[in-house]
């Protein structure tokens, strides 16, 4: 190998790195959300169940009819996701005391959480998602190409799929208003018309404190806990409970890292290899075919331009 | 088309005729050298091509009704299942039994083993294919198929693994297009397309480790997103993109067996002798490399269950399942390969290889698809429509494999090899001799009682 072509090698495998770091390292770093960032504080012990933030949702985001009315109660026999017919959906779970006794029905409204990194913006592959600074998570249906791996990455089983369209199958998920109210510096919806008072809609930090003084003030009342402080990295949306959360239909494993820091590990290892590889290869093929008849193929030791992406 | 070769039918294996004079025309390349009658008859002589018939009559309208109707139509697909058979089938299982092209060119142009020529080009071939279909049923489901540029054109998300599979597959199914080219370009007589393809295969073999290394990982880095999700025996942070890699090394060697005991059983008149006489002792020798690969596969697995502790699951009937997975993917054929390879007993070694390529394939629908979402009740049953769907995209697949395995020279070797001057000396072979070949073109002999070698005839020096 000629001497120019060695340091020819060298320059392909440098921008291989580089172009490699520069492009995965954007997955790194940790994001605590938008100052400015507002949120819903849900306070579950005081919710009735009414449904109507169903009702509005339905009507704001110009959602089809359901199939049962939002007056029927016995939706809640069974649980119940977001899907793509409806952006929230209220849950009743049977509850128990500390002394194994019935603690009664709580009812949960389950909606996008808005998180601070959220799962499925990381996971899409064309940057259908966006977190705005009011603290939303919004989709661009334009671009989603339907792969559906924001649905697999999603921690809170959100998003929603319109499978049933031929030609313009997209994700359904609630966006916090974004187009028809936030933006604006209007609540959503669901917190303007409930009944109940179980929605406070205002800038997440605020949130976290009134959160903690209702704590501190009826210490009786509330689980020490508010689920969405810390959780996968912290959500916009933010939950009181008088019942331990899993009693709830919380998934209380999935820890305070967001999804994307599982996935890092991998991430870090591809500027690694596209460095690494291409020197290390041709480095074995030069030492195991030295001194043998190489002849048959006549492609010489030089032509490796293709070996940088 | 074997009875044929029997008979002694003249068979496409060069440029020109036995004469030495009349060139093949596209169409006697296409037909094999037969005639239109004798092609036909032959199509439909063969039973499998009914069984494919019938697989096309039912398949193909459901296909288009899919994207008609949506997929709705044809899956069971769900908001907490988003991805199925097209996926958890099609393109995870696909994709690690492709791995082969990689592994088998890494193997002949960079370490210089050129003793496994004579099933390099089988092994392009079936990493080519494998990948281009999994591409097919990526396609089948998607929501908008049309949009699959979108991550190299529209917009783009660095952070997220898939991009980078995207860009990958892509990149790699346009360097294996290369590769497998030098046989079309031999087909075609294109001599020139395959001097160039040829000096830049050291560059195009290095590129498609790198990819390979990344993709195959980066399927298995797909599933770190959902660390909820995977049950936690199929699932390791640290481990799962080595694991996705790991274990397509002995799958896609495994493949290679697999295509080329069927080649060798279904199209003895394809193969030439180079490619039979050589085939056990690769098939040992390839059987020895997956070894190696299921054996470190299987340490990996061990440390990632000791590495975040997860021994109480293996009690539980998650536990049962993964150990039977290991034991049909990867334990069993571990002892059948070292008892097989040590006695040379060919037959076996393709046993084994059948089970890694069954259990990768069930490894990738497990963590795809059986095990994910553990912890909600209900599981998802596909849909019949979605299962019809995959055995034809499957078919189509295997119709494409034999079409091109029965043409290009990928089992033979093309006759005139290196015809550089092709006009001048008519006489041949000979002309082969300013670059000779391990095993060079001229070496067809009508030895053996094999129905291939009265295809090849005798050289066409004689």
């Amino acid at each position: 190998m000629k001497r120019r072509d060695f340091l020819k090698g060298c320059m392909i495998c440098g921008t291989a790195a580089t172009l490699g770091v520069s492009k995965k390292s954007w997955g790194a770093g940790s994001f605590e959300g938008y100052p400015e960032g507002m949120g819903v504080l849900v306070d579950l012990t005081k919710c009735v169940g009414c449904r109507s933030c169903e009702a509005a949702c339905n009507k704001e985001q110009k959602l089809p009819e359901p199939d049962r009315p939002f007056t029927d109660p016995s939706v809640f026999e069974e649980k119940r996701r977001p899907t793509e017919r409806a952006l929230t959906v209220v849950n009743r779970y049977d509850t128990k005391n500390e002394n194994g006794s019935a603690g009664g029905p709580v009812y949960r409204k389950i909606q996008c959480n808005h998180c601070n990194e959220p799962a499925c913006l990381t996971s899409c592959f064309v940057n259908a998602y966006t977190k705005t600074k009011e603290g939303a998570v919004v989709y661009n249906p334009k671009i989603c190409v339907g792969c559906r791996n924001c649905m697999i990455a999603c921690p809170f089983n959100v998003p929603g799929y319109s499978y049933s369209s031929a030609f313009n199958p997209v994700v359904k998920k609630c966006i916090f208003c974004y187009d028809t109210r936030l933006k604006f510096g209007k609540p959503p919806a669901c917190v303007e018309i409930c009944p109940q008072e179980v929605l406070t809609f205002g800038h997440r930090k605020d949130l976290l404190k009134i959160a903690n003084e209702r704590i501190k003030e009826t210490p009786d009342r509330y689980v020490d806990h508010v689920f969405g402080e810390k959780e996968v990295g912290g959500t916009s949306w933010l939950y009181l409970s008088g019942k331990p959360f899993e009693q709830v239909g919380f998934d209380t494993t999935i820890g305070n890292d967001p999804i994307i820091s599982n996935v890092k590990e991998f991430l870090g290892t591809v500027p690694m290899v596209l460095a690494i590889w291409p020197a290390l290869f041709t480095g074995f093929h030069l030492l195991s075919t030295r001194n043998k008849d190489h002849g048959d193929h006549g492609h010489d030791h030089e032509k490796k331009e293709e070996g940088k992406q | 088309m074997n009875r044929y070769a029997r008979e002694g039918v003249e068979t496409v294996n060069a440029l020109y005729k036995k004469d030495g004079k009349t060139r093949w025309s596209i169409m006697d390349k296409l037909l094999l050298g037969l005639t239109p009658q004798q092609y036909m008859a032959q199509l439909i002589r063969n039973p499998f091509n009914w069984i494919l018939a019938v697989i096309f009559a039912v398949g193909l309208p459901i296909i288009a009704g899919r994207f008609l109707f949506g997929l709705s139509w044809v899956t069971h697909s769900s908001c907490d299942y988003p991805w199925g058979l097209f996926l958890g089938f099609g393109l995870f299982g696909m994709v690690p039994l492709s791995s082969s092209g990689f592994q088998l060119g890494t193997t002949v142009e960079v370490f210089g083993r050129h003793d496994f020529e004579p099933i390099e080009r089988l092994a392009l071939l079936n990493g080519l294919l494998g990948y281009f279909f999994a591409v097919c049923f990526l396609m089948v489901d998607l929501g908008q198929p049309w949009r699959l540029p979108y991550p190299m054109v529209v917009a783009f998300g660095p952070a997220a693994v898939l991009f980078l599979v995207a860009w990958h597959v892509a990149t790699y199914l346009s360097v294996q297009i290369a590769e497998v080219s030098c046989s079309f370009f031999e087909w075609i007589g294109f001599p020139m397309g395959k001097r160039g393809v040829r000096r830049i295969t050291l560059g195009l073999t290095v590129a498609g480790i790198i990819l390979s290394t990344l993709h195959q990982g980066a399927l298995g880095a797909l599933f770190t997103y959902a660390p909820g999700k995977v049950h936690p025996l199929w699932y390791s942070a640290s481990f799962q993109w080595l694991h996705f890699f790991v274990s397509s090394i002995p799958g896609g060697l495994c493949m290679v067996i697999v295509v080329s005991t069927i080649a060798r059983k279904t199209m003895a008149w394809r193969c030439d002798d180079n490619f039979c006489n050589n085939l056990d002792k690769l098939t040992v020798a390839l059987a020895k490399g997956a070894s190696m690969g299921l054996a470190t596969y299987l340490t990996i697995k061990l440390i990632s269950v000791a590495h975040d502790n997860k021994w109480e699951y293996l009690a539980t009937g998650w536990g049962a399942w993964y150990i039977v997975e290991m034991l049909i993917g990867v334990i069993l054929p571990l002892i059948i390969f070292a008892y097989s390879i040590r006695r040379d007993k060919v037959g076996l070694v393709r046993f084994g290889a059948v089970l890694v390529v069954v259990g990768t394939v069930l490894n990738r629908m497990n963590t795809a698809m059986f095990t994910f979402n553990w912890k909600l009740a209900e599981r998802e049953i596909p849909h019949w429509r979605e299962i019809v769907i995959c055995i034809t995209i499957y078919s189509i697949y295997i119709t494409v494999y034999r079409f091109i395995l029965n043409r290009l020279p990928i089992l033979y070797q093309w006759n005139t090899a290196d015809e550089a001057v092709p006009e001048f000396s008519r006489s041949g072979m000979n002309l082969a001799a300013d670059k000779p070949s391990p095993a060079p073109a001229g070496t067809y002999c009508s030895s053996v009682g094999e129905p291939a070698s009265g295809t090849a005839g005798s050289p066409v020096t004689e």
